[in-house]
């Protein structure tokens, strides 16, 4: 199975189910944008995916490698971890330079020098921040923070982009670089992008298929077109007119 | 006090101050990192035993450690006390917890905001520990200067287990309550300054070197 796929996923916090999906995939090569009312599980979906939250039962399907994660260690989930790259909606950067916070996740896959400096030069372009390669990585500005955090995941080529509202705060000059920069990425290296997106136009503007979610459920699928203009549910529809819920 | 004594005096203060601390490096930075990186149960007993730990009065562990090394404590027949290593002995149980305590405090911090980031970079766990560990190296760091300070000040226990033997056990703060109780406030004031000026000249390197280790580039 080419696809990733997640299936009877259970997440609870103390006694309230936040998520409950009982099967999604997502084709290798899609760009998916998922959207949905604040506190619905579109955060949770793709922690889970990425591994950095356990749920109460669910299995992942990662490009032919099948794990439950109820079960998951650390180093088991290693090597699908590095398959995946993740950005947040605020980047965390280490007190090393921008070069070395780019770096990082190449010196885990112990990559050579060479090699390293090359990537990374590389991302460093493709996000238009070469010339702060060597600058304080805490000095940026949010903007620009953003756009090495995106860098610092693409240099490790990951076969699954999951994005969670990586442009949310930042301004329509940075969210052009970001929206190009994964539209390239998308483009050239067939990479499967998830991002959530309060930012409706944005999702029409990228997306190949959108997934509606709402009170911890994926309510609706379909394919970007068809999502914002033939709203299957209410729920959507309600949605995306404004008139929406929560 | 002739000139010779105050160097031997200060020389053994560095080298039971030093290698104490070292030791306690050892012991504390790998617990507190460990404490600071992951739960399991009774966790928060072990942590409220560090924290009492870490004001542990020095005068307490000096009669533990002196029944322990006396000639009819478990440990006796090692023939330790009043030796520098049972100073040595003292003074690791002193700034041990210190070291585990505010390496644990300043891991935890870190811990919170690195942890997702290095995890989602695909840090393996021992790549995830250096990594949490090189955030927090100014909170070590800074518990370091803080057990070095401790230890060197300490007075109480190393009195106890040392006995502050011309020659042999005499450490800068024995010292300084010898030159008090003969009258001679002059060279226990010399002795003071010398100690603090010790203690500034450590804390500088210490902070030259974390600010340096910060600038740093690895490439």
């Amino acid at each position: 199975m080419d696809r990733v796929e997640v299936r009877n996923l259970e997440v609870t916090y103390g006694n309230r189910t936040v998520l409950a999906v009982d099967r999604v995939s997502f084709e290798r090569g899609g760009f998916y944008g998922i959207v949905g009312p604040s506190g619905a599980g579109k955060s949770t979906l793709l922690r889970i995916m990425n591994l950095l939250e356990r749920p109460v039962s669910g299995q992942l399907h990662l490009f032919g490698t099948e794990v439950d994660l109820t079960s998951l260690s650390y180093a088991k989930g290693l090597p699908l971890q590095r398959q995946m790259g993740f950005v947040a909606q605020k980047p965390s950067m280490f007190q090393a330079s921008v070069y070395d916070n780019v770096a990082l996740g190449l010196r885990y896959r112990k990559k050579s020098r060479m090699e390293m400096q090359a990537l990374v030069e590389e991302a460093l372009e493709l996000v238009e921040l070469s010339h702060v390669r060597d600058q304080r990585a805490n000095t940026l500005s949010g903007g620009e923070a953003q756009r090495i955090a995106l860098a610092r995941t693409l240099v490790c080529d990951p076969s699954l982009l999951l994005l969670d509202e990586p442009t949310a705060s930042l301004d329509p000059y940075n969210i052009s670089i970001f929206e190009r920069v994964i539209q390239t990425i998308h483009r050239q290296k067939q990479t499967t992008i998830l991002m959530i997106t309060h930012n409706l136009p944005q999702a029409r503007r990228l997306a190949q298929t959108c997934l509606f979610v709402n009170n911890g459920r994926i309510v609706e699928r379909s394919d970007t077109e068809a999502f914002f203009h033939r709203p299957r549910c209410t729920e959507l529809a309600d949605f995306i007119s404004g008139r929406m819920i929560c | 006090m002739m000139t010779q004594d105050v160097w031997e005096v200060i020389w053994l203060s560095l080298q039971v101050t030093t290698v104490s601390v070292a030791i306690g490096m050892l012991a504390g930075i790998p617990t507190g990192t460990l404490l600071g990186l992951y739960s399991f149960r009774g966790k928060r007993f072990v942590v409220a035993l560090i924290y009492t730990c870490m004001g542990l009065p020095p005068v307490l562990v000096g009669v533990v450690v002196y029944l322990l090394l006396s000639r009819y404590g478990p440990l006796g027949s090692l023939g330790l006390l009043f030796t520098p290593e049972a100073m040595i002995i003292a003074q690791v149980i002193l700034v041990t917890p210190i070291l585990a305590g505010l390496t644990m405090s300043a891991v935890q911090a870190k811990e919170r905001a690195y942890w997702e980031t290095a995890k989602s970079l695909g840090a393996s766990p021992v790549q995830m520990m250096i990594t949490i560990v090189r955030e927090a190296r100014g909170g070590i760091w800074s518990g370091v200067a803080a057990a070095y300070g401790r230890a060197i000040s300490e007075v109480g226990a190393v009195m106890l287990v040392g006995g502050n033997i011309e020659h042999h056990t005499r450490v800068m703060t024995t010292a300084i309550i010898l030159e008090t109780r003969t009258g001679n406030f002059t060279a226990g004031l010399q002795l003071g300054l010398v100690l603090l000026a010790i203690s500034f000249l450590f804390n500088s390197f210490l902070m030259a070197g974390v600010l340096n280790q910060m600038k740093s580039r690895r490439r």
